[in-house]
């Protein structure tokens, strides 16, 4: 909160910044490549709210992927059965993010331990994946959606102007929407985070015991994180299906998981720019494995998340930004309580 | 009368099974209070252990109940000295680390094994019951399970290892001011844990075959029995291994295996709502 790159001064910059290169990447980015990097917005956004709800909120959260599949399944399943994509976009957030509440309240008013709400939440993405993985055949339909098992569901149609399901969009007009999209939730975040209900919920991070002799339910704080959180990530996952035009199980699948998670703590966890820049890095990497045939790819992120557990437990942006602080002010400044990582 | 038999038989196999895949995987949180995420690639290695020792010319039952678990259990020793044991009192970053290294098996596995199912055939026949016939090797892994159960109580109650062991999980401080190294306590017990999620990877390999991705199917099941046991290890496996096993069971019958496996993960969320300590966390609690 102190230091002035953090104030309003750095978000309107970093707004100007973000919508620079929304508009010159695909002036200079050759066709392909701009197909990968509207994945990697997409996923960025994925990662904000896992950001938010492990780095700000102090929840472990291992089944991000549960509400990115389920509002990429939401919107799938609604746009076929109306057509006009307004309601079904809408859907996108409201069913994961309830689904989220739901999970949460059982979860959170049990006041069951972090670890276990880690190991929860991921076994009820790997049950996902099996229960939308068994809906093969004909008798698993809803309304006009045939649900297609592992196959998934194929020629999700894409969103469109409010109202006029003829006018469609683009496949540049998803990127600029996407990236749009990863601003807005960026800015979002930040004025939340700068809000009464952020400093509580930072507060419950930093010692929930403490802000609940303060006066705060940090059940409820904690609950209305997490679902906020969740209804992201499924707007993520509706932008996701768009991208690819399909859904299938794999969304939910171990590998998706693990991902999200190595993301945010290759980044850093206690910042919004750091799963932004993890996410980007990682995707990058995994490109690059998927393009050889010589190393698994799941050996090298095992190797990576390994590795930055032992040595860079911070993350990148966080360890980055301290070793710049430290050269800036020769008397060591403490850590901004921000950008402190969870225990 | 015989379907009866035939379903109960078939409800015991599957509380059997799932206390097998699970026991592992609470000693090591039970005692160390670490949650291995890598639980399902340990019995992942536990049933290649089988298949290439099988297919080497190892008898069957030596190589699913003795190289499985050696062999498993010797990689978790080395896990517990290379990365565990800097994680001690972080569990969120020992969670972390094993999913990493969770990842990392996968990828071994795969550069190694290839991403194909590989099988051994089950030893033992059929049994005949009234009009029904059962798998005998169905019969042998209730077996297996009652015997592992009583050999990990001796060893906690009669040997002077548990002695050792349970007073460490207890105050390591006191245990070392009492001449215990406790860094070496920790590590054969995390290779104890790791040595029966081996054997049960060994006796599950010839039901189900294995391939790298095989762990993902096993974790489900195995953590939510280990957090709705609670933190006795036995008293908690085997009563949440009833219930949940005969719940999946029930509810299998009735509908679908995938539909029991999403009853088994509701009633797990709803017990816990009620009991966040777990099954023996309010009942038994005086149990090992």
């Amino acid at each position: 909160m102190t230091a002035n790159w953090q104030g309003n001064g750095g978000l309107v910059a970093a707004t100007v910044l973000g919508l620079v290169l929304l508009l010159a990447l695909p002036q200079i980015v050759d066709p392909v490549m701009m197909i990968e990097l509207t994945s990697y917005v997409i996923m960025a956004i994925l990662a904000l709210s896992l950001g938010l709800i492990w780095g700000y909120g102090g929840i472990l959260c291992f089944g991000q992927s549960a509400f990115f599949g389920i509002g990429a399944y939401a919107y799938a399943i609604a746009v076929i059965n109306f057509g006009d994509s307004t309601i079904p976009l809408l859907l996108s957030i409201v069913v994961p993010g309830l689904f989220a509440a739901l999970l949460g309240y059982f979860l959170f008013y049990a006041r069951i331990t972090d670890v276990y709400f880690g190991v929860i939440t991921l076994t009820v993405t790997l049950i996902l994946y099996k229960v939308m993985g068994a809906t093969s055949g004909s008798q698993y339909v809803i309304g006009a959606a045939p649900l297609g098992g592992y196959n998934g569901i194929p020629a999700v149609p894409p969103l469109n102007l409010p109202g006029r399901p003829d006018v469609a969009l683009s496949f540049d007009g998803l990127f600029y929407l996407s990236g749009l999209t990863l601003l807005a939730v960026y800015v979002g975040l930040r004025l939340m985070l700068k809000s009464r209900f952020g400093q509580v919920v930072v507060a419950i991070r930093e010692n929930e015991r403490r802000a609940e002799l303060l006066g705060y339910d940090a059940r409820f704080y904690k609950l209305a994180t997490f679902a906020i959180g969740g209804a992201i990530a499924g707007l993520a996952g509706c932008l996701f299906a768009n991208w690819g035009m399909f859904i299938s199980p794999d969304v939910f699948g171990l590998a998706q998981s693990a991902q999200v998670i190595i993301w945010v703590i290759v980044g850093g966890t206690g910042t919004l720019l750091g799963p932004i820049v993890g996410c980007f890095a990682i995707q990058w990497i995994a490109t690059k494995l998927g393009a050889q045939q010589l190393l698994n790819a799941n050996l090298v992120l095992g190797t990576i998340l390994i590795g930055f557990v032992l040595l860079v437990p911070k993350g990148v942006v966080p360890t980055v930004s301290d070793a710049l602080r430290r050269l800036k002010f020769r008397p060591y400044v403490a850590p901004l309580v921000e950008q402190r990582r969870v225990p | 009368m015989d379907l009866l038999v035939v379903l109960s038989f078939e409800a015991l196999k599957a509380v059997a099974s799932l206390a097998l895949i699970s026991v592992g995987l609470a000693i090591i949180f039970g005692m160390m209070r670490v949650i291995n995420l890598a639980h399902g690639e340990f019995l992942m290695l536990g049933g290649y252990a089988a298949i290439v020792a099988t297919k080497a010319g190892v008898n069957i039952w030596v190589a699913t109940l003795l190289v499985s678990p050696l062999v498993v259990g010797l990689f978790g020793v080395v896990i517990e000295r290379t990365i565990i044991r800097f994680l001690y009192g972080r569990p969120r970053d020992t969670m972390l680390a094993t999913w990493g290294l969770s990842l990392f098996l996968v990828g071994l596995a795969t550069t190694v094994f290839g991403n194909t199912t590989e099988g051994i055939s089950a030893p033992a026949g059929s049994l005949q019951i009234g009009d029904y016939r059962i798998a005998a090797y169905s019969l042998i892994i209730i077996v297996i399970a009652i015997a592992v159960f009583a050999a990990i109580w001796a060893v906690f109650r009669f040997t002077r290892y548990g002695l050792i062991a349970r007073s460490t999980m207890q105050n390591a401080d006191m245990a070392a001011a009492l001449g215990v190294n406790p860094s070496r306590v920790y590590a054969v017990t995390f290779g104890v844990g790791a040595g029966l999620a081996g054997l049960a990877g060994g006796v599950m390999a010839p039901i189900t075959g294995i391939v790298p991705t095989i762990g993902a199917a096993y974790v489900a099941k195995a953590f939510i029995t280990v957090i709705g046991g609670g933190p006795a290890i036995l008293a908690g496996t085997v009563s949440a291994s009833v219930l949940f096993g005969a719940i999946d069971q029930i509810i299998t019958y009735l509908s679908t295996p995938v539909i029991g496996e999403v009853a088994l993960l509701a009633a797990a969320v709803v017990l816990l709502r009620f009991m966040p300590q777990g099954i023996t966390g309010r009942f038994f609690r005086r149990a090992a």
